[in-house]
């Protein structure tokens, strides 16, 4: 058996700065454990640029980002496993590992920092009629077989969802010398950012159709066609909208849903809207000492969103581990919830004695807003808002809480964030 | 030239090899699709039957209760998963239950042990999360769950080593008559053969009818599924199947012995026998199943665990029997046609008894050096960390998990395309070893696998496929 005082589970962005901050905070005996080859996760198959605008006030590839972040992990002499997959977690905080090298491994942990990231939904998943033919792919494995390993998986693609990679993918494939058809959207609205619709699709002439879905894929070996057609208020495909393109390949950018079969090992309690855990102002688990940060915790659009939290995370752990001792048994929660027209918050819980001065909130909005205002609500009462010309479920948004609104009187118990009217 | 060669590597066909191949014989199986059961054995419930369902005095009822016994020897024989859960037919009408009591003087006219009535709250007992509507059910306990791909693997594999030559992505045109047996002409060049097994499913009425002037008729009897994440936990501890009727044995809602839960097959004839395209209507109707409480289960399953759907098509002859002979106007023409459900459980038992006419036919010798058994494949997410500890030691590649959702390690996969009979591609691994048959659907071990079998295979990655044919995954490099 191991012992360390922190292990994260994964060697992404939000696993890489949660162990630094950890790190900076005084912990000594940390161990990043990654599944991949390298370190960086998901940013070295993403080499578009736009990553670190928050972060580093320039515009990195995701190769690049992560670098910086794995240049600081080896400065610090952080200790990291790569080639290794983490296939248990039990009660008591013993991480089990697995590599060719040394077989099975045994950690135990003082604290955990849950951050796997997440993955795409497949075909599967959506019960998209049609054959099974090779050339259906989730953008995200697309991506790498284009950027990692070097191959084209199709010439003619239809592209199903708008989510970011999908965009970015549509983008790429065109650069790449493929004719991408269409990009077609369930929703009347994007699931990506802006301003990838606009550098991936409308700089390339490539159409988007909202409220469109594939309701079928032909070819029984390999895709020959998709069929899309218009869908009405509730989703359903509206009889004679159909369209049929021909192409060899159909990319799904459906969503991505954050990986907890691991957190589940240990029942971590998981937010039916997010599937990611449920996590107080410290980004801590409902299991006392476990952690989550990153895109386990909730899908994000942004890498510095996710390095940001990841900091707060680490260093929240690094103190869990330095004052265990004193570890209070109970104390009062706030609990946050998500109003009309808000779908989650992270977090879900503040214990105002842990609340630093200030604590950022995040939470995505249910659909498009526009001329929106945000109201934040104690206990019935107004302490913030903020206005905006539109709001997009597609883009993460945050408000952020003072301590000082929280303490008054007797305090407060519940906090309530919503969409309001003009 | 063969002294047999035996038409389709489906389950039935490799299952003939097998047993055939207990004999002195030179012999061959050709297939049109790049692995054994490509075709109807592919998408299966994998429920071992009973034999209770079957017409008495049928071949089918006599098959399949010799099938049943036979499974479960063969499982461990040739080192594959079976479980006896039993099996539950329940009926929820109580305008139904006289057919619940015919069901049950079949079970005992064909011969299946120890089945009974269960009242209500018997069955409610035991299996508390069936529907409301639940009125009684008959218990059969030789029921179970197998693996389709496993049974037709190893029976192919232990045919393979004991001598049947495979040929696949071998398709058979058209058959001719000679002096001395059969010619047949494939996409491959023509195959000289003394005697022919036709195993060929949905395309059996196809060569029976080039030979014999007793037409048959096979009509391509479609059956659409939708699959769960095995993390929705349990619905049912046994195999649960409604009462029958006249499509076929209902839609079952149960658990593959990987742990998934379907609902499936739904009936459907298609006149093109490839239409094995899942469809709006019928996945809107299986939805609205999972999320009724009105057809077996009590409490809505979760949509959102859905992790697949697809289709099959069982080989319906016209009248619903088995058709295991050698043809009264065709020597050495054997049958092995119409094998629709309960095909799977069946197949030994068809192997057996068909192979046992064509040694009788052939005055075949029995080998002396028969290899009866088969070592199967590592499941390695089902070991013990000592198991795992020493797999690793003796080969480092188990310690490197590719695909993570069913935990498949490299090692597996390397075994998998270096057996007797080779996976070339990666429908052909998933079958084997289940890389890529979890909750994400091989979105993660894709191109990991896609390396190996390019690595193991010693061809370009740009040659691997999905399923044979021209189902090759990738158009080529990136800058070409």
């Amino acid at each position: 058996m191991d012992n360390y005082k922190i292990v994260v589970i994964g060697g992404g962005p939000a696993g890489l700065a949660a162990a630094l901050s950890a790190k900076r905070a005084g912990v000594d005996e940390i161990l990043i454990v990654e599944r991949d080859c390298r370190l960086g996760g998901i940013l070295n198959q993403c080499i578009h640029n736009g990553f670190g605008l928050h972060t580093f006030k320039e515009e990195l590839t995701g190769p690049e980002y992560a670098q910086r972040f794995i240049n600081q992990v080896k400065e610090e002499k952080i200790e990291y496993w790569l080639n290794t997959m983490t296939i248990d977690i039990s009660e008591d905080k013993v991480v089990t590992t697995i590599n060719s090298r040394e077989g099975l491994r045994h950690i135990k942990a003082e604290a955990i920092v849950l951050a796997m990231g997440c993955r795409e939904r497949p075909r599967g998943a959506l019960n998209i009629p049609g054959y099974r033919p090779a050339g259906i792919y989730n953008a995200g494995t697309a991506q790498r077989l284009v950027n990692i390993e070097g191959y084209m998986p199709g010439r003619e693609v239809v592209i199903l969802g708008s989510g970011d990679i999908g965009l970015i993918m549509a983008r790429r494939m065109t650069l790449e010398g493929a004719k991408v058809k269409v990009v077609a959207e369930i929703m009347p609205h994007s699931g990506g950012l802006k301003r990838n619709i606009v550098q991936c699709l409308d700089d390339y002439g490539i159409p988007l159709k909202l409220s469109h879905t594939v309701v079928d894929i032909k070819g029984r070996e390999r895709v020959e066609a998709v069929t899309i057609a218009e869908v009405d208020e509730k989703l359903k495909p509206i009889p004679g909208t159909e369209e049929t393109y021909t192409c060899d390949t159909l990319l799904l950018s459906v969503g991505l849903i954050p990986e907890n079969e691991l957190s589940e090992k240990i029942q971590v309690k998981l937010d039916e809207k997010t599937n990611g855990p449920e996590v107080n102002e410290s980004f801590e688990t409902s299991k006392e000492g476990v952690f989550a940060c990153g895109n386990v915790l909730h899908v994000h659009d942004l890498v510095d969103f996710v390095s940001q939290e990841a900091e707060t995370a680490g260093s929240c752990a690094a103190e869990y581990v330095k004052q265990k001792a004193d570890k209070k048994e109970k104390e009062e929660m706030i609990i946050l919830t998500a109003g009309e027209g808000i779908t989650y918050t992270v977090p879900k819980y503040i214990r105002i004695e842990r609340m630093k001065d200030t604590l950022k909130v995040r939470f995505r909005v249910r659909q498009i807003y526009k001329e929106g205002t945000i109201g934040v609500y104690a206990d019935g009462e107004k302490i913030a808002s903020r206005k905006k010309r539109i709001f997009a479920p597609g883009e993460m948004e945050e408000v952020i809480l003072k301590k000082k609104d929280l303490v008054k009187g007797n305090g407060v118990s519940q906090i309530k964030i919503q969409m309001e009217g003009e | 030239m063969y002294d047999l060669v035996i038409i389709g590597a489906g389950v039935t066909g490799c299952c003939i090899a097998r047993e055939i191949s207990r004999y002195k014989i030179n012999a061959c199986v050709i297939e049109k699709g790049d692995d054994v059961a490509s075709g109807t054995s592919k998408a299966n419930t994998g429920v071992i039957h009973t034999g209770l369902e079957a017409d008495p005095g049928s071949l089918m009822a006599k098959l399949c209760v010799r099938g049943n016994e036979l499974m479960y020897e063969w499982a461990k024989e040739l080192d594959f998963p079976a479980e006896k859960n039993g099996k539950l037919i329940v009926c929820t009408h109580e305008d139904d239950l006289p057919l619940l009591d015919k069901q049950l003087e079949n079970a005992i006219a064909n011969g299946v042990p120890d089945c009974e009535i269960l009242d209500r709250e018997e069955v409610l007992r035991r299996e508390p999360n069936l529907t409301e509507r639940t009125v009684a059910a008959l218990w059969a306990p030789t029921g179970g769950i197998v693996c389709p791909f496993n049974v037709a693997v190893a029976a192919g594999e232990n045919a393979c080593v004991n001598g049947v030559e495979f040929r696949f992505e071998t398709e058979a045109d058209s058959i001719e008559k000679t002096e001395y047996g059969y010619l047949i002409h494939t996409n491959k060049g023509d195959i000289e053969t003394k005697a022919i097994a036709n195993a060929a499913g949905l395309y059996a009425d196809k060569f029976h009818n080039m030979v014999s002037e007793n037409k048959i008729h096979i009509t391509a009897r479609k059956g659409e599924y939708i699959f769960f994440d095995k993390s929705i936990g349990t619905v049912f501890n046994t195999t649960v199947v409604p009462l029958p009727g006249k499509m076929g044995k209902g839609i079952a809602a149960s658990y593959t012995i990987n742990g998934n839960f379907f609902i499936g097959p739904t009936a459907t004839d298609v006149e093109d026998k490839e239409e094995l395209n899942t469809t709006e209507p019928i996945l809107e109707k299986l939805k609205a199943m999972a999320l009724s409480n009105q057809h077996l289960t009590k409490n809505p399953l979760p949509l959102n665990k859905v992790i697949t759907s697809f289709a099959g098509a069982r080989a319906h002859e016209d009248h619903h029997e088995f058709i295991v002979e050698e043809l009264s106007d065709a020597p050495y023409f054997f049958d092995a046609a119409g094998i629709e459900s309960p095909g799977l459980t069946s197949s030994p038992a068809i192997g057996e008894m068909l192979s046992g006419i064509i040694a009788d036919k052939m005055k075949l010798q029995k080998k002396e050096n028969f290899i009866a058994k088969r070592k199967g494949f590592v499941k390695f997410d089902a070991l013990s960390d000592e198991e795992k500890e020493k797999l690793i030691k003796e080969n480092p590649l188990y310690g490197n998990i590719v695909c993570r959702c069913e935990m498949v390690t490299e090692a597996q996969i390397v075994d998998a395309i270096n057996r007797p009979i080779k996976a070339t591609s990666l429908d052909a691994v998933k079958r084997r070893v289940r890389a890529g048959m979890g909750r994400c659907q091989g979105g993660f071990c894709t191109p990991k696998t896609m390396e190996i079998i390019s690595r193991e295979l010693g061809i370009d990655m740009t040659e691997v496929t999905k399923k044979g044919g021209k189902s090759k995954l990738l158009t080529g490099r990136v800058k070409e």
